[in-house]
């Protein structure tokens, strides 16, 4: 068991993060697939979020927030429920991806890293998300949707709204 | 779920589980599995290296280094563990070979890990997948599960007494540049994933100090096959120097786009008009890119070549990670080499000056460039830019950069300055809000 007290986290979360740390030869390596797994939990990685994984791994609040702000899926705000990320690079963009990207714009309402209202769903334009051959491509959450058309991603949208969809995590 | 495609001309080594359920450690061991690493640890280090040798296998990340001379550097005494770290940050535009191997047989990247391990001496191996491939991650951690409790992983695997091998798998979280070899490590370590300068070399030292084996994921997952059909046997499927098969990803304007494993040296217009089916719709081909998005441009008179690192270096380009992108006549170069230039800005770690500065000036002339602002100098000046940048960075996100920018020009220069005849874009590509960083 870890020294830390469990403040933010459900114990299923505290007890990964307490196995993660035992697996590599040096702790620290367990910080990006922590942060990770907070953001699923928590929504967000939050001051809170930082603050608990830093204490857990020895490092200082810095120390995580220099990692945080390189990779690109670590947010520091809450996105929707549904996380929509679109890809218009090369392969997508040949095969319609900046159609698709608008189509979702238009469809929800919301522009790029923005959210819906109801906070159902965020929408963000992506650099390549390995999928070249079934484009155009997205992701909801981890779940990836290929071969797009405009008609199949209404199809998509409208499962995730009515709870339909698969939420990977 | 992405679709499996196939072909008559495909020789099935890697993919030829895929599809039939291997990632069911039953169905895996029905088809073979880990019949190789058995093998290995009967035979021993050396023989395993020698078998990887004389299958001519050459990394298939895309550098295109022989493997068994890459193991075979690794020091036979280290005061310091040593490790193996498998590559599978795919994030190459054009690529998605990797994604296939994981979904479909992800048991051959373990068994592959493990033959890499008992080559080097280490007992213990990372499995390295890009953050976007969560998903995937789950069936690779399964597999991985599946494998310790049959007594293949830890300690005294199959039964025999002191070999021990542990795999530990992760993703990253976002980030292009930890697809380099030592931005993986510091990544794989809990730092932000920027480049060591070399030398040392990985192979001396790598992960956590000791001497380290980085491969690709699909590299790895060609061991076991490599070590079943033997070394010889497996180097006479490809082309000179160029063993084996690998995987190509073709993707784009095609009528049949997929992952399609093909014999090195496979002809590259074979592979778009015949394999792929040839380009969507009956249109004229324009351009491809053969290996991946940091690859040199090819035109539609230049595809009669063979698909092998040398093949391809000799015909200007590279073979890269395979991923073959088609562009039909309805390409607008200009707008295609933009958005290629918009990648490389917004994944260029920063590190070093020739590359951040340089792929930021190309994004931004480019754009003014495509927004129909352009002057005549500006198609100079990208060429400027692009050559100062060659060869000036730790690692090869630079180059990645400039090699298609210079491509781009050097073969449609003349569409560069068709283009700026009173040409403007009803829609700018990137806004001019993003490009002064307003934008999120």
């Amino acid at each position: 068991m870890s020294a830390i007290a469990n403040s933010i986290f459900s114990p299923e979360t505290a007890a990964r993060f307490d196995k993660l740390v035992t697996l590599y030869p040096v702790k620290r390596s367990a910080l990006i697939p922590m942060l990770l797994y907070a953001q699923d939990e928590v929504g967000y990685v939050s001051d809170a979020v930082v603050h608990e994984i830093a204490a857990r791994l020895d490092l200082f609040d810095l120390d995580v927030r220099g990692v945080l702000s390189y990779y690109s899926m670590l947010r520091t705000k809450p996105a929707g429920k549904y996380n929509v990320q679109v890809c218009t690079n090369i392969s997508c963009m040949l095969r319609g991806g900046y159609e698709i990207l608008d189509h979702c714009k238009a469809k929800l309402g919301i522009g790029h890293k923005e959210v819906t209202a109801d906070k159902l769903f965020s929408l963000e334009e992506v650099e390549c998300i390995g999928a070249c051959c079934w484009a155009p491509a997205m992701q909801v959450n981890y779940d990836f949707h290929e071969n797009l058309t405009t008609v199949k991603v209404d199809e998509i949208l409208a499962d995730y709204a009515a709870g339909r969809g698969k939420d990977v995590k | 779920m992405p679709t499996l495609v196939s072909h008559p001309d495909e020789v099935k080594i890697i993919s030829r589980r895929f599809g039939a359920g291997a990632a069911d450690i039953e169905k895996y061991l029905e088809l073979d599995g880990y019949k190789a690493v058995q093998k290995a640890i009967e035979s021993g280090p050396e023989w395993v290296i020698n078998e990887m040798k004389a299958s001519g296998l050459r990394g298939r990340g895309g550098a295109g280094f022989p493997t068994g001379m890459k193991w075979s550097f690794v020091p036979k005494v280290s005061e310091k563990p040593k490790y193996v770290l498998v590559n599978g940050d795919e994030s190459e535009p054009g690529t998605c070979k990797d994604h296939v191997i994981f979904l479909h047989d992800p048991h051959a990247v373990i068994e592959g890990t493990m033959i890499a391990g008992l080559a080097i001496g280490a007992k213990m191996g990372f499995i390295y997948l890009r953050g976007e491939y969560r998903y995937l991650l789950k069936v690779v951690e399964k597999a991985v599960a599946d494998a310790y409790a049959k007594g293949f992983l830890g300690k005294n695997i199959f039964g025999k007494e002191g070999v021990d091998f542990d795999i530990v798998t992760q993703t990253g979280a976002g980030a292009y540049e930890v697809g380099e070899e030592s931005a993986l490590m510091e990544s794989l370590e809990g730092k932000r994933g920027v480049p060591r300068i070399k030398p040392p070399f990985p192979a001396v030292v790598g992960l956590y100090g000791g001497p380290t084996v980085i491969n690709n994921a699909e590299t790895i997952a060609s061991a076991p096959h490599i070590l079943l059909m033997g070394g010889a046997e497996y180097a006479k499927v490809g082309s000179e120097r160029n063993g084996g098969t690998r995987l190509f990803g073709i993707s784009g304007h095609v009528e049949r786009p997929g992952v399609y494993e093909l014999p090195m040296g496979y002809n590259l217009k074979k592979a778009i008009y015949e394999v792929a089916g040839g380009v969507k719709g009956g249109r004229k081909l324009k351009a491809v890119v053969p290996g991946g998005s940091s690859c040199p441009v090819l035109k539609a008179d230049e595809l009669d070549v063979g698909l092998d690192f040398d093949q391809m270096g000799k015909a200007g380009t590279m073979l890269g990670s395979g991923g073959i992108v088609v562009l039909d006549e309805t390409v607008s170069i200009v707008e295609f080499a933009l958005r290629t230039i918009k990648f490389y800005q917004h994944e260029s770690c920063g590190w070093c000056i020739p590359c951040r500065e340089g792929t930021d000036w190309l994004k931004k002339t480019l754009t003014r460039f495509y927004n129909g602002y352009g002057n005549k100098k500006d198609i100079n000046n990208i060429q400027y830019l692009a050559e100062n940048m060659m060869g000036r960075t730790f690692c090869p996100l630079g180059d990645a950069a400039a090699m298609p920018t210079l491509g781009f020009i050097k073969k449609f220069r003349e569409e560069f300055e068709e283009y700026l005849e009173g040409h403007r874009t009803e829609k700018a590509l990137i806004t001019t809000e993003e490009l002064i960083g307003a934008a999120h």
